[in-house]
């Protein structure tokens, strides 16, 4: 990887690297402000907050809002914290992206070494999927959730989101698995390996860089989602949702302390997954527009 | 029947039909090679018998079974491809035993059999070693390892050597040669290559647009090709084919040429049975090495014919000399000895060993059977 980019960096003079790196981090200090905001306030007690200066450290450290945000803020009318719907979403997200990514990852499989009459037409539409508005299949999406006696839940939710990922993830899978050379499956049918284990032996071993891609795309699509949680989630709604019925409740003061720290807390995974598995996103994202 | 039969086998893509009543039989042991320039269905017609591409029309049988709709992996052969297809995902050992894992084959057994392979291969050190870390030479030996492993009736190569430097190539082909001459294995094998079909097969079938052209012995190809495509395709540099007519003189058929100056030369044939195309138009083939120097001439050769003709180009290539004229309007090529003294535009008095010329039909092209 660093033989790689020593290969692609152009090199610079000394005045224009000094220069591109000022710049680089002003734009960075200038991303940060909101985060740096976010944390210093969360750590604050709420009459810092309105009484002061929203930019200052706090003089007071306290975790208190954190601990509130979790556990016993007013939700709409129960005092539940967010906690409940951070399991809810939890429990949401996992399955729903599993689910997604392997689907994707098998019809990518089958779209490009299983072909078959009409395949490109049933891509083509698997694509399209993906250009279709949330806010279009809100109604037909309702009543067969319905139909399946799954509005209001946790599966209908997950359901939803497996429906609507489905296309992208199907679309990275097939891009990859273009790339991958056909003449392997057909060794390995030749050793004798089926439809599955030429899958899972061969295929899977080598779809990482893909599957990261996948992963992050579906967790922070799904996870941030609030349309879909707020129209189907009735008794279990996601995080999105109740942070929104957190902040926006307009009953007694504004805790902003709080409201800090729930956001963060509703951010805390998506950043957390970027983190561990963004570096291997960008490599997921090269690979197959560049031929290694 | 023969060990691997091949008979009426067509193919077509849609309404496209790229293979045309494909005839080939082979004994068990032979080292058969398809071979034909690129896209004339040399693939196509391996990947039928391995199981890949489904049979439009026609039979394959493998030892006496008809294998059409037979799924690869029961057909007991093994294939190496032109990219090696090595799972890069695993070691150089289980590369070679998936195969027999997926067949069931117990785990000693499996180590006994890649213990055995690789001692042949001479590739034990590299068992451990994943694909990426190999050279082309040692993949390619651990492809046919993989294949080898398995025991197979048939082996079925698709051009295996073309992704490999030239030197290592001809160190390749000899081995391949050898393990052949060792194991006694039955073999396809696809090459664009006339060399390597020359040199490793004891059976060729030379292909052109989906059709065999003609399937023999390297010397029944290489000796009396069936038409101008495999004379001129088969050896290097190509057979020449020159327009002449027949004459005959005292009972024997002579090919009348044109020289480089529009005289007329007669070159006596071998084959008494050209005489009754006396008169006619035809196409004379002579390899470039049936045209030397009278010292360089074949000495068993009965039918040595002199012929006078200036000299067009000369290219000394090392081990050869070899020499362009203007013989039937064409340019013929000559191949000398490496020492002899020719100048461009000079007379030089050529000997034509006339025992290997053929004669082609002008219009079908085909060779005229004397
Ligand atoms: N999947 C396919 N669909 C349509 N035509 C094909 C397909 N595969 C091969 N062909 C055609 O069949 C012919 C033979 O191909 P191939 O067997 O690969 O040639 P070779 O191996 O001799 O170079 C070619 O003209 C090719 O265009
Ligand atoms: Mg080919």
């Amino acid at each position: 990887m660093s033989v790689a980019t020593q290969d692609t960096a152009v090199s610079t003079g000394r005045v224009t690297r000094t220069f591109i790196y000022l710049l680089l981090i002003l734009f960075a200090l200038f991303y940060l402000m909101p985060l740096f905001v976010m944390v210093a306030n969360s750590l604050k007690p709420l009459p810092e907050i309105t009484g002061g200066n929203m930019m200052a450290l706090p003089q007071d450290w306290t975790i208190e809002p954190w601990l509130q945000a979790w556990s016993s803020a007013q939700i709409g009318v129960e005092p539940t914290g967010l906690k409940p719907y951070f399991l809810n979403s939890v429990l949401m997200v996992v399955p729903a992206v599993a689910i997604s990514t392997v689907l994707g990852a098998l019809n990518g499989y089958v779209l490009t070494k299983w072909r078959f009459r009409g395949d490109s037409i049933l891509f083509g539409l698997m694509l399209f999927s993906c250009f279709i508005p949330f806010q279009i299949v809100l109604i037909p999406m309702a009543m067969i959730l319905g139909k399946l006696g799954l509005a209001g839940s946790i599966p209908g939710l997950v359901l939803v989101h497996v429906v609507y990922g489905v296309g992208f993830t199907t679309l990275y899978y097939r891009n990859y698995y273009a790339a991958f050379p056909t003449e392997l499956v057909r060794a390995a049918m030749i050793d004798g390996a089926g439809f599955f284990r030429i899958f899972w032996r061969i295929m899977l071993p080598v779809s990482g860089p893909i599957t990261v891609v996948s992963v992050i795309w579906q967790f922070t699509n799904i996870w941030n989602d609030f349309l879909f949680g707020a129209s189907f989630g009735g008794q279990s709604q996601p995080m999105t949702v109740a942070l929104n019925n957190l902040v926006q409740s307009s009953t007694g003061v504004k805790e902003y302390n709080v409201h800090f720290a729930g956001a963060i807390l509703a951010a805390l995974p998506t950043l957390l997954v970027y983190i561990v598995a963004g570096r291997y996103f960008v490599r997921g994202l090269m690979a197959g527009s560049v031929k290694g | 029947m023969g060990f691997l039969d091949i008979s009426n086998v067509t193919k077509s893509y849609g309404t496209v039909e790229v293979l045309h009543r494909v005839d080939i039989s082979i004994e068990e042991g032979e080292f058969l090679v398809l071979v034909g320039p690129s896209g004339c269905g040399k693939s196509t017609l391996l990947n039928m018998i391995a199981g890949l591409e489904n049979i439009t029309s026609g039979e394959v049988s493998i030892k006496d079974r008809v294998v059409n709709g037979v799924h690869p992996s029961k057909r007991n052969i093994a294939m190496v491809f032109q990219s090696y297809a090595l799972y890069p995902n695993m070691t150089v050992g289980q590369n070679m035993t998936f195969g027999l894992e997926m067949h069931g084959v117990p785990k000693p057994e499996r180590d006994r059999a890649l213990k055995e392979v690789a001692a042949l291969l001479q590739i034990e050190q590299l068992l451990d070693r994943k694909p990426s870390q190999l050279s082309g030479g040692q993949r390619q030996r651990v492809a046919m390892g993989r294949a080898l492993v398995r025991d197979p009736d048939v082996f079925l190569f698709d051009e295996p050597l073309s992704n490999l430097d030239a030197k290592l190539r001809v160190d390749m082909r000899t081995e391949i040669k050898k393990l052949h001459e060792k194991l006694k294995t039955t073999i396809v094998y696809v090459t664009h290559d006339q060399i390597e079909a020359l040199t490793l097969s004891t059976r060729i079938a030379v292909m052109n647009q989906g059709y065999v052209q003609q399937l023999g012995t390297p010397k029944e190809i290489y000796d009396t090709p069936a038409n101008v495509f495999v004379a001129t395709f088969m050896g290097s540099p190509a057979m020449n084919v020159l327009p002449a007519r027949v004459a005959v003189r005292e009972g024997v058929p002579n090919a009348v040429v044109r020289d480089a100056d529009g005289n007329e030369q007669f070159l006596p044939f071998s084959q008494p049975g050209l005489a009754s195309r006396d008169g006619q138009d035809i196409l004379l083939g002579i390899r470039p090495e049936a045209i030397t120097d009278p010292d360089g001439a074949d000495r068993k050769s009965s039918n040595v014919v002199p012929l006078e003709n200036r000299v067009g180009v000369t290219e000394p290539a090392g081990s050869d000399t070899f020499v362009t004229m203007t013989l039937g309007g064409k340019d013929a090529i000559a191949r000398m000895r490496a020492d002899v003294t020719v100048r461009a535009g000079d007379t030089f008095g050529f000997a034509v060993n006339m025992e290997k010329a053929v004669a082609f039909d002008p219009k079908t092209e085909e060779r005229i059977e004397p």
